[in-house]
């Protein structure tokens, strides 16, 4: 049961082949006995998951059923889920129960899914290799065999590496600057970053405002158009959030790709890309012209601005963002503090972990009287720039293609001394979410027996043309099926 | 040496939306602390904020009042700084595109003169909670019922130059936004709250000197009377050939004292930025037509119709148009009868001498307008004297009665005003009296016959057991005496 498909688990338990509460039993047991491997999940929550999955059999068994109905699956634990502890990787948050659903936990629940648990993370998402986490470090199930451990990517490494060893079908997860794709890429599974605005961001914890997106983990392409038909959507409690309609994401999974037109952009099959990685990719692109795509290069000439431009926005608002987390309302707060300043400094400096309070510094840093103009206002001309960009390239291609991280997972401890060496992991990733449009990371081959990613980047709202490519490809291909040994 | 004095104002209006600028959360005063603080209010985690359009309707409805042009495209901007009452960690503000641009009011001063204050931009911005000090052990409370409560902030130019000044502007101010009903004005509560920056020069100097900011002065009295203070403390410093640091300050109006709060070297570094949560607003031609239309009567507006339909001088029209609650009362008052002049002065009378002994507002008072008026009324067509209207104004106050004739009759205050049996009283009085009468009529100074005619008036009203009507009595004494 454990190696079958969101889309295949609905259908057996419409069919009675299985009940929820088998299915969730199976997972629970599973996530028991393996993930002392990975560390994938912070917080399981058995009991929740076996009662909710009783009501879905009685939903099932009354012929009220969703496609989701009894589906176990988890959620990052940046999504606040009422009544269960939710973290966001950190000692801050480390007993932090919110009386709240965010809008996705909500959206999950009506839908009838069961969910196991919260996975693993880098501290407020902040991390590309999930190393950051308050909770341990998460192993990517890739790579165990030979001895070393290897990282999932971050900073949804737990959903990804869960995903990854079949401890759950499905996860959800948040994407900042790759957070999604990554991971996703270094574990071997599909993942999805839908347009900025598409799925709603309240009750998700922020990091970065303007760039936070939630989306989608599983194997399948299949499985990820299911995921966003429950996520995607106007939300009036997110003023950011689109009003504009959803589509059935899986309606057009089937389509024929004869005509796409795939772009290629220059800038990102440069020598930072190792000549492996390369020919796994260009090998993925030539799938695609055997379904009849035809293939082009294009140029996205701002791309190399990305990564400069990113880590001045977004620690700037995460500087703010993160301003709520004082020790006065809840979360974490120090022991004994003798005055108000005490109590802020010490709750603050004890809550977070370096890479947390080395991106507050950067960002308090470029937001500072006299430095504003030269990196934050800079850096949204930057933004606007690559904006266009990607507007120009929709204007010539429908989709672009690239690899989504220049190299396979890496070794733990291998980075964690550079943060800088770190960032780099995202400069395929990253110019995506300044444009705010859509990408999604698909198994495509391995190297050294690492799972690679092909990343399929799309227009605006073009999520239902990116599932569409990703399914094809996987109906020709069984990348997304290779199970880690 | 001589100096002018340069007053510019800060003002935040709290805004009488029913919900919060951001969130659902109620925005009444006085609950029980924090029972009006939900998750976005709390600032908990992943909540995000959704502006209220009511807020967005009364900033525009307060920028066509004071002739000021409406930005169409509305930016938020955060304010960070650390405070327990600021759940976020930052203040949710406008800084580069303030919804309200340029404007002006107009004041009138004592000497009859008119000045034109000029109103920098107007803000739309979230109130803090309320920091509580006392009753904690060494502790502090944090309520954060307020936290969320829409605000405008109004900045002037520093168009001022004395007290009375800053003071007739702030009443103007009020006056606006109380009309508007986009505040209910209510300073006892914190609805308004003034911030004075202040600073001297020499007279007639082109040169603004170092200036200082008074905060958080919640009443016209404590305003004017911090401004004579920070004015005098200035000079102080001046004249013993000091300069001024500029710095913040808070005056303690109950001691008229002030103390430095911090200096602009301790000012903190905002780091203002655009929020990310928040899109800018756009706003149309139609919204502010929309609220263009629904702009009730102002206050310069009615003081002209005051003068125009009530017959009212400028002082009159001036004083009853200025709040709209007693511009209400004096209307309600006016519409019974047809003195409107009458009305004006029993309101500017016993009824607001009445008000101030017992610190109540019109809001609060136990007389209605329509009362008043009624009382007017009878006093007009002489039903009643002007002691016995002093009776029924006392009745109606105690809730005795409500019905200003059923007082007058319960009471026996009624005039007697048959001119028949008045003239009746009047012959027999004389004839009581024949040696007054002849001394009266004996004088030729017109100012004693005057005097002397009050003499009669007693007997006559005890004649007429109190319910004589005093001036048909004179009138018939003066016809009956031979001028």
């Amino acid at each position: 049961m454990h190696n079958k498909s969101v889309a295949e688990l609905s259908r057996e338990l419409e069919s009675g082949q299985v009940s929820s509460v088998e299915l969730t039993q199976e997972f629970l047991d599973r996530i028991k006995r393996e993930d002392s491997k990975y560390n994938s999940f912070i917080t399981v929550t058995e009991e929740q998951a076996l009662a909710d999955a009783r009501v879905a059999d009685e939903q099932r068994a009354a012929g009220n059923a969703t496609p989701w109905t009894g589906v176990p699956f988890a959620h990052k634990d940046i999504f606040c889920t009422n009544g269960v502890r939710t973290t966001c990787g950190s000692k801050m948050l480390e007993n932090f129960v919110p009386p709240y659903d965010a809008t996705v936990t909500a959206n999950f629940r009506q839908a009838g899914a069961v969910c196991l648990g919260k996975t693993n993370m880098d501290e407020f998402a902040m991390g590309s290799s999930n190393e950051n986490s308050f909770f341990g470090a998460v192993t990517n199930p890739w790579g165990l065999n030979e001895g070393n451990k290897r990282v999932p990517g971050g900073s949804s490494g737990g959903s990804a590496a869960a995903v990854a060893a079949r401890l759950v079908p499905a996860a959800t997860a948040t994407d900042t600057g790759g957070s999604i794709r990554q991971p996703a890429a270094l574990c071997g599974v599909t993942g999805l970053k839908p347009t900025y605005g598409r799925v709603s961001r309240y009750g998700m914890i922020a990091f970065a405002s303007s760039l936070d997106q939630g989306g989608t983990i599983a194997r399948s392409a299949e499985d990820n158009a299911l995921m966003l038909n429950v996520m995607a959507g106007f939300d009036p409690k997110d003023s950011t959030s689109i009003d504009r309609e959803v589509p059935d994401y899986t309606a057009t999974l089937n389509e024929p790709l004869k005509g796409l037109k795939i772009g290629l952009p220059k800038e990102y099959f440069s020598d930072q890309l190792s000549p492996a990685m390369e020919q796994q990719v260009r090998n993925a692109v030539a799938e695609y012209e055997k379904l009849g795509a035809t293939v082009k290069e294009v140029s996205l000439p701002n791309a190399k601005l990305a990564i400069a431009a990113y880590y001045v926005i977004a620690p700037a608002e995460a500087s703010a963002n993160l301003s709520r987390f004082d020790g006065v309302r809840y979360g974490y707060r120090c022991e004994d503090p003798k005055d108000l300043m005490d109590l802020y400094t010490r709750s603050r400096a004890e809550g977070f972990g370096a890479e947390v309070k080395r991106r507050i510094l950067v960002g308090t840093y470029a937001l500072s009287a006299g430095y504003f103009d030269a990196y934050y206002l800079k850096a949204q001309k930057v933004r606007r720039l690559i904006q266009q960009d990607f507007i120009n390239a929709f204007k010539e291609v429908d989709v672009l293609m690239s690899p989504t991280t220049p190299s396979p997972a890496f070794i733990q401890g291998e980075k964690t001394s550079d943060p800088v060496t770190m960032y780099l992991e995202d400069v395929f990733t990253i110019a995506i979410n300044l444009a705010g449009v859509p990408a999604m990371s698909v198994p495509a081959g391995f190297v050294d027996g690492l799972p690679v990613g092909l990343q399929i980047i799309g227009d605006y709202f073009s999520e239902a043309r990116l599932l569409n490519a990703a399914h094809q490809f996987q109906q020709v291909t069984d990348w997304h099926q290779r199970e880690p040994q | 040496m001589q100096w002018d004095i340069v007053i510019g104002l800060e003002i935040h209006v709290q805004l009488a939306t029913k919900t919060k600028i951001f969130s659902g959360s109620s925005t009444a005063y006085g609950a029980e602390p924090n029972t009006q603080a939900n998750a976005v209010d709390l600032a908990m985690p992943g909540t995000l904020p959704v502006p209220n359009e009511q807020a967005f309707r009364y900033a525009v409805m307060f920028g066509l009042a004071v002739n000021a042009e409406i930005e169409r495209r509305s930016v938020f901007e955060r304010k960070n700084y650390f405070y327990p009452d600021l759940p976020k960690g930052y203040q949710t503000t406008q800084l580069e595109r303030p919804i309200v641009g340029p404007g002006y009011v107009d004041i009138d001063l004592p000497n009859g003169e008119t000045k034109r204050v000029r109103i920098h931009h107007a803000h739309l911005e979230e109130d803090a909670g309320k920091s509580l000090h006392e009753d904690f052990h060494g502790m502090t409370g944090v309520d954060l019922n307020r936290a969320g409560t829409p605000l405008i902030e109004v900045v002037t130019e520093p168009d001022m130059n004395n007290a009375e000044e800053a003071v007739a502007f702030a009443k103007k101010l009020h006056s606006i936004v109380t009309s508007l009903g986009i505040c209910d004005g209510d300073m006892s509560q914190g609805s308004m709250r003034f911030d004075v920056n202040i600073s001297l020069k020499p007279k007639g100097s082109d040169t603004l000197g170092t200036r200082t900011e008074t905060k958080n002065l919640n009443s016209f009295r404590f305003m004017e009377q911090a401004i004579a203070h920070e004015v005098e403390r200035q000079m102080d410093v001046l004249e013993d050939g000091g300069s001024i640091v500029q710095e913040t300050r808070l005056y303690n109006g109950d001691r008229d004292e002030s103390r430095s709060m911090r200096t602009k070297e301790e000012a903190n570094d905002y780091r203002y930025f655009p929020c990310p949560d928040l899109l800018p607003v756009e706003i149309d031609d139609s919204f502010i037509e929309e609220a263009r239309n629904s702009l009730p009567e102002l206050p310069d507006a009615r003081k002209a119709r005051f003068m125009e339909q009530y017959g009212l001088n400028d002082y009159d029209a001036g004083l009853l148009s200025g709040d709209s609650k007693l511009a209400t009362f004096f209307e309600e008052a006016a519409s019974q009868g047809k003195d409107a002049k009458l009305v004006a002065n029993w309101i500017q009378g016993d009824f607001s001498a009445r008000l101030n002994a017992e610190e109540k507002s019109v809001a609060d008072s136990p007389i209605s307008g329509a009362q008043l008026g009624d009382l007017v009324v009878r006093i007009a067509d002489n039903t009643i004297s002007s002691a016995g209207a002093k009776k029924v104004f006392e009745a109606l106050w105690s809730g005795e009665n409500d019905s200003v004739d059923a007082i007058i009759d319960a009471k026996g205050l009624k005039q007697v005003s048959d001119t028949g049996a008045l003239e009746a009283m009047v012959d027999e009085v004389l004839a009581g009296m024949p040696d007054q009468v002849a001394q009266y009529q004996n004088e030729e100074d017109p100012k004693k016959r005057k005097k002397m005619l009050g003499g009669f008036m007693g007997p006559l009203m005890k004649a007429s057991k109190g319910q004589g009507n005093p001036k048909l009595f004179n009138e018939i004494l003066v016809r009956k005496l031979g001028g």
